[in-house]
């Protein structure tokens, strides 16, 4: 069972398997996750979905992500005839949560170009969601963009920001805004490290806005790329003041989606084994 | 969509820009082929509409030509406040003017602010550029000052066009009443100013007949869509209502009852347009004037059907009737002024009854959960929009609120949180 997560800047696989040897028993627990595999997106994610499928033989694939559409095509193209359906990245990250953290009653993630919060009942069941608007305001993007700025890798980014103190307040909720206003307090003689770290909490006050329109309850799993970024973590408990226990960070945050997409396929697949 | 030849001349005569216009019937013709036709199932009756909406600009303004060469005249409108029953006793013919796409954007950002509702920009956008027979055929144009951004929008509209704008109330007390009888009065005098006829009280009662069938039509039709599986789509519900602002009255109303006949029909054998247990959305809020039909498309693409539309294009303008048992002038006034301030329009404050109204609507359609959509800018619908939400809420009902124009750029995005809706209501 094959979960495939087409985002704008990543594409993720995970693959399940049942491990029961006999073929009898397929509770949840026989199944394991027995591939992770990650690709950028690039200009070209057809090619990108074809290799990261290329060696890879599973009897059945959800795909999620932006470019859910692209999957089957890719799939049915080159001669497979499993089946292939699709989930929204809000379906992918709620279940992929839930697996991880059973208690998880608010999703959130930060991924390359956009940012989802969502609600969910005690059993997993999606209740609200809400998403970033058409720009990439708040997103991995605005990071991505604002670093170059200090020309800087964003993996670095979020360490470089947290040497930062008395950060200054950064108005602007435009990508290429928040840009200039860097820029002008660089020319102020503002410290970069500050500058930085003011740039991260622009990010955390919208998005713990969006938390809160979904209707905040704990705990809180973050996923997406930007979870792997230490400043956003860090205010993002203090803007909460939550403690830590309450932020839950899967080891891999990237992974969420495709795994939600694989637990669906593993889901269905028990499903079509029961009417067989 | 016609682009027929035979009809140039009379687009000449009206002095559209021909080449901007083919241009716009062409993308019209093939976004209608890609929404309509491309359906399976389709009842019947929608022939019908789909030949009105093919001759849209065609047929239909030859009939207006001919009713003004016989001496009628057309009255534009944009706001379902404007009582047709009026138009039609002055002998005149009502058409609703208001737009559904981009067109002389640039254009009409030179008479009001960028910032301003995608319809707004679209009616001054289609009268700068000359694209719209409608507008172009109309002998008078009436406004009325719902919205901060339609009565300013008047004020530049009306040097280009032979403006009338009614003064609407922001409330419904007693005063306010009041006004707005003063206004249906004042419209009633300057309709028998411009047309030379006399409204009597025969006339006047034809016209409230003529108009409560076509709303009586418009509410068998919305009553008909509470049946599981659905009978007809979201899209052509919502192109009936939009066909409704332009059809001659009374020749559409037949075909909407014909085309109830069908559903009923259809509801009698089990069948419908989509298989039982497909997730039931409503859509509430801001009208959607043709050919706005981004939002439906892609909720109908998403696996769920359309049960129902709480907005002016919609059940909004259909749902009162106008009492008949009036006898005197003034009692018409009475009834007719009744009727009109039941609308629960977002410009009203405050405006709960639009709360009971919408979630009462879902649970008659036995909607699954309700989209509402506010265009970019609307500022009425917007702060509804959370109202809404809340009292929604509170009956169990999921809403989904979305924000949006007429631009395509969204789309993608637009169907990525109206799946997850439709996969969270299910
Ligand atoms: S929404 Fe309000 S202003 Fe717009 S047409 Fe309806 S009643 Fe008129
Ligand atoms: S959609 Fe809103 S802003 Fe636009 S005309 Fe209607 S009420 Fe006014």
């Amino acid at each position: 069972m094959a979960g495939i997560d087409i985002g704008s800047r990543s594409i993720e696989l995970v693959v399940r398997e049942s491990v029961a040897a006999d073929g009898a028993t397929y509770a949840c627990g026989a199944w394991q996750t027995t591939l992770q595999r990650r690709l950028p997106t690039t200009f070209d994610p057809v090619q990108q979905c074809r290799s990261i499928l290329a060696d890879c033989m599973p009897d059945r694939i959800v795909a999620t992500g932006y470019g859910r559409g692209l999957v089957a095509e890719v799939v049915h193209a080159s001669g497979r005839t499993v089946p292939v359906e699709s989930i929204t990245e809000i379906r992918a990250h709620a279940l992929g949560a839930h697996h991880l953290f059973p208690e998880v009653r608010t999703v959130l993630d930060i991924g390359g170009q956009d940012t989802k919060a969502i609600q969910l009942a005690p059993g997993g069941k999606v209740m609200r969601f809400e998403m970033n608007d058409r720009c990439a305001a708040g997103t991995g993007k605005f990071l991505e963009y604002t670093a170059t700025v200090f020309q800087m890798d964003v993996a670095a980014f979020g360490a470089f920001a947290l040497l930062g103190s008395n950060a200054p307040v950064i108005n602007s909720m435009c990508t290429v805004f928040a840009e200039t206003e860097a820029t002008s307090l660089m020319a102020q003689g503002e410290r970069p490290e500050s500058i930085a770290l003011g740039l991260h909490q622009s990010i955390v006050r919208r998005t713990v806005n969006m938390l809160r329109r979904v209707g905040l309850e704990y705990p809180v799993v973050f996923a997406g790329g930007v979870a792997h970024n230490p400043c956003i973590r860090q205010l993002l408990l203090r803007e909460l003041d939550a403690p830590q226990e309450l932020l839950l960070i899967p080891d891999d945050p990237d992974m969420c989606g495709a795994l939600g997409a694989a637990l669906w396929a593993q889901q269905k697949e028990m499903e079509a084994r029961h009417a067989a | 969509m016609s682009g027929n030849a035979a009809y140039t001349e009379m687009w000449e005569k009206l002095d559209l820009d021909i080449a901007a216009h083919d241009g716009l019937l062409s993308v019209l013709g093939k976004f209608y082929g890609d929404i309509y036709m491309s359906q399976q199932g389709r009842l019947k009756g929608m022939e019908y509409l789909d030949f009105v909406l093919s001759e849209v600009h065609g047929l239909r303004i030859k009939e207006l030509q001919d009713a003004k060469a016989e001496g009628r005249k057309i009255i534009g409108t944009f706001c379902v406040f404007v009582p047709e029953e009026l138009t039609l006793a002055a002998n005149a013919v009502h058409v609703g003017l208001c737009a559904g796409a981009d067109a002389g954007t640039e254009q009409a950002e030179k008479l009001v602010p960028r910032n301003t509702c995608a319809l707004i920009k679209s009616f001054i956008g289609f009268k700068m550029a000359r694209l719209c027979p409608y507008t172009e055929s109309c002998d008078m144009v009436v406004g009325e000052t719902t919205c901060d951004g339609k009565k300013k929008a008047y004020e530049a509209f009306a040097e280009h066009v032979n403006m009338h704008v009614m003064e609407l109330p922001q409330t419904k007390t007693a005063s306010a009443r009041q006004l707005f009888r003063d206004e249906v009065v004042r419209y009633m005098t300057e309709l028998e100013k411009l047309t030379g006829v006399t409204i009597t009280p025969e006339k006047l009662a034809e016209g409230i007949k003529v108009v409560n069938n076509k709303r009586r039509a418009l509410q068998r039709l919305s009553a008909l869509r509470s049946a599981d599986p659905a009978p007809i789509s979201g899209r052509d519900a919502l192109l009936i209502n939009q066909v409704s602002f332009y059809d001659d009255p009374v020749r559409f109303t037949g075909s909407v009852n014909a085309l109830c006949d069908e559903m009923e029909g259809r509801i009698a054998k089990g069948e419908g347009i989509a298989p039982k247990g497909t997730a039931r959305l409503m859509l509430s809020g801001c009208p959607m004037a043709v050919p706005n039909w981004k939002l439906p498309y892609v909720m109908e693409s998403s696996g769920a059907v359309i049960v129902g539309e709480e907005s002016c294009i919609g059940t909004r303008n259909t749902r009162d009737l106008v009492d008949e048992s009036a006898t005197t002038m003034d009692a018409m006034i009475d009834a007719l002024v009744d009727r009109y301030m039941r609308i629960d329009c977002a410009c009203f404050t405050p405006n709960v009854e639009r709360l009971d109204n919408v979630a009462s609507m879902a649970k008659e359609l036995k909607a699954d959960g309700v989209v509402h959509y506010s265009l970019m800018f609307c500022q009425p619908y917007a702060h509804e929009a959370l109202k809404v939400d809340a009292a929604l809420r509170e009956q169990g009902i999921p809403m989904l609120s979305i924000e949006t124009d007429y631009s395509m750029e969204d789309v993608e995005q637009l169907k990525t949180r109206i799946e997850a809706f439709v996969e969270m209501v299910k």
